[in-house]
């Protein structure tokens, strides 16, 4: 019994130090990680895969170098560097957002796009 | 009693293991652990379309994996709407857009129910289904679209011999069945019904497709197109200018066109100011939101459409259930990108609201939509949409626009576009 009690107090020690990693974590780094910056980072998604993991050739956002993003996404803003469509989106984002989307996307784990499978319409589909 | 504290500090050390692969997400299980070591509530879905999967898939990735989600869908397969006006262009089969819906169950650990709705309780939070019922702590429907028959009762029961072809599946096989049977000189007889409707460039796209497959092969043959509106509701420079240079002499566009009467045997409609015959119709009827949103009975805005809150998509008439993709009342197209972007802000406010926090309050998202005017040539609208708290709802944002022109590069970004956001969707 006293050892599942010296177990617990460990464990909670464990606890309260991560949960204070995480609050310094929270106040310096990861600002891009909030409900804001992650859902416009998911509008992306359409073109850039889930996360910035892009399948079928497009930019791959996923673990791209921040100042990378952010020159880019700048010169699409200001016409520099033309484009088709990317110039639509940087227009209609500030420079903190786009600074804050580096970020995002520069802490995505690359990973392989998952392609869903088509598969023969059923005979009883609608 | 200590086997008790035992266990919860096991419980509670998966849960730093977890968070600690991803820090962000420890206030999150610091929360959950307060409440239920396992789920801090559970969100039901109702419709596996591009909202309600992108709603499931994303709530399950912003909780950890702690809110429990529960889909309920009676289709068994999904196929898509965007890229299947290249199934009668010629270009893709419906087989080319259809897939299951395995994955993204497997893939995050969302519970998926087979069956149909029947009556949502919304007093005691719970949907009833065929076979069954289900408790929710909150509810999203993302019901889609339902057609209105009400002025044009006949074609409710004679869709196989005039198509509407506006949901995805095998009504847009008939479709491209009826234009392989039609002889060379025939009239293909289109409608745009008044907006708002699913897909605005949608029935403008479809022209295109058709007049590409006639050109091919059925050079003398038509297209009158009967457009319930004053102009074209999308993209209008760039298809006008379409129609003339790709397709000259082939599209007969007249605005101001509703109908009001068909016949089916001898396929002739009439309008306020005309009776027009074709060889092959396809009328997209009127839309209102799906079946379960009047079933809930969310669909408050003229009993077509439903109201909601721009920061969490909740229903401003019923607490708890959220609306989600083409059945809101909104001042933005209905299109499968935006449907995922209310899906992916309606989740982050669910699972915000769920850990007792604030959702953002002022949400930004974006949305690209492309149509094809020929097999392998696509343009675009592209918008930035911004919450604006004074008006309340999302407005466009600087920058916004359309294509120059339509190009070849542009229908690959397009079928990219598909594939990305396939991937997202449904894995």
């Amino acid at each position: 019994m006293k050892y599942s009690i010296f177990i617990g107090l460990s464990a909670l020690t464990i606890i309260t130090s991560i949960a204070h990693a995480a609050e310094v974590i929270s106040s310096t780094e990861a600002l891009s990680n909030t409900p804001h910056i992650r859902t416009l980072a998911s509008s992306c998604a359409a073109c850039h895969g889930s996360n910035g993991n892009a399948i079928s050739g497009n930019a791959e956002l996923a673990g791209m170098d921040s100042a990378y993003f952010t020159a880019q996404m700048l010169a699409f803003k200001d016409g520099s560097r033309p484009a088709t469509v990317m110039h639509r989106h940087a227009k209609g984002l500030n420079t903190d957002e786009i600074n804050l989307l580096a970020d995002y996307f520069s802490k995505q784990n690359r990973v392989p796009g998952h392609v869903p499978k088509a598969q023969t319409l059923k005979a009883h589909h609608e | 009693m200590n086997n008790f504290k035992r266990r919860d500090f096991i419980k509670t050390g998966l849960g730093v293991a977890v968070a600690s692969l991803a820090p962000s997400l420890l206030v999150s299980c610091a929360g959950i652990n307060k409440k239920n070591a396992n789920s801090i509530g559970r969100v039901v879905i109702i419709g596996g379309g591009y909202a309600g999967l992108t709603a499931a898939k994303y709530i399950r990735m912003w909780s950890a994996g702690n809110i429990e989600v529960v889909v309920i869908e009676k289709s068994s397969q999904f196929v898509s709407c965007p890229l299947s006006n290249l199934v009668l262009g010629g270009s893709k089969t419906i087989h080319d857009l259809t897939f299951g819906y395995d994955l993204v169950q497997k893939n995050h650990g969302v519970t998926w129910i087979s069956d149909e709705v029947t009556a949502i309780d919304a007093a005691n939070k719970k949907v009833k289904m065929k076979r069954g019922e289900v408790h929710y702590d909150r509810l999203i429907i993302a019901p889609g679209i339902d057609f209105m028959y009400d002025t044009l009762p006949n074609l409710e029961t004679t869709q196989q011999e005039i198509p509407h072809a506006w949901k995805a599946g095998w009504q847009t096989v008939n479709l491209r069945k009826q234009l392989e049977a039609m002889h060379d000189g025939g009239v293909f007889l289109i409608n745009v019904p008044r907006a708002p409707y699913r897909c605005p460039p949608g029935p403008y796209e479809r022209v295109c497709q058709v007049a590409s497959y006639l050109k091919a092969h059925k050079p003398k043959s038509k297209i009158i197109v009967l457009d319930a509106n004053p102009e074209i509701t999308s993209k209008k420079g760039l298809f006008t200018k379409v129609w003339v240079e790709m397709y000259p002499g082939m599209v007969d566009y007249r605005p101001n066109n509703i109908i009001t009467e068909v016949d089916v045997k001898t396929k002739t409609v009439k309008t306020d100011f005309e009776t027009v015959s074709g060889d092959v119709l396809n009328i997209i009827p009127p839309q209102r939101a799906g079946k379960p949103a009047q079933l809930a009975g969310v669909d408050n805005a003229d009993k077509r459409w439903c109201e909601v809150s721009f920061i969490t998509y909740e229903s401003t008439v019923v607490p708890n259930i959220h609306v989600i993709g083409d059945a809101i009342d909104s001042n933005l197209p209905k299109s499968a990108h935006l449907a995922t972007n209310q899906a992916r802000i309606c989740a982050s406010a669910i699972v915000e609201l769920m850990l007792n926090r604030t959702p953002d309050p002022a949400p930004v998202f974006a949305n690209t939509c492309y149509s094809f005017v020929s097999d392998n040539e696509a343009m675009h609208v592209a918008t930035v949409y911004r919450y604006d708290p004074n008006k309340k709802i999302m407005i466009a944002a600087d920058g916004g626009g359309v294509s120059l022109k339509p190009s070849v590069q542009e229908g690959n970004y397009a079928q990219a576009w598909a594939a990305n956001i396939w991937s997202d969707v449904l894995t």
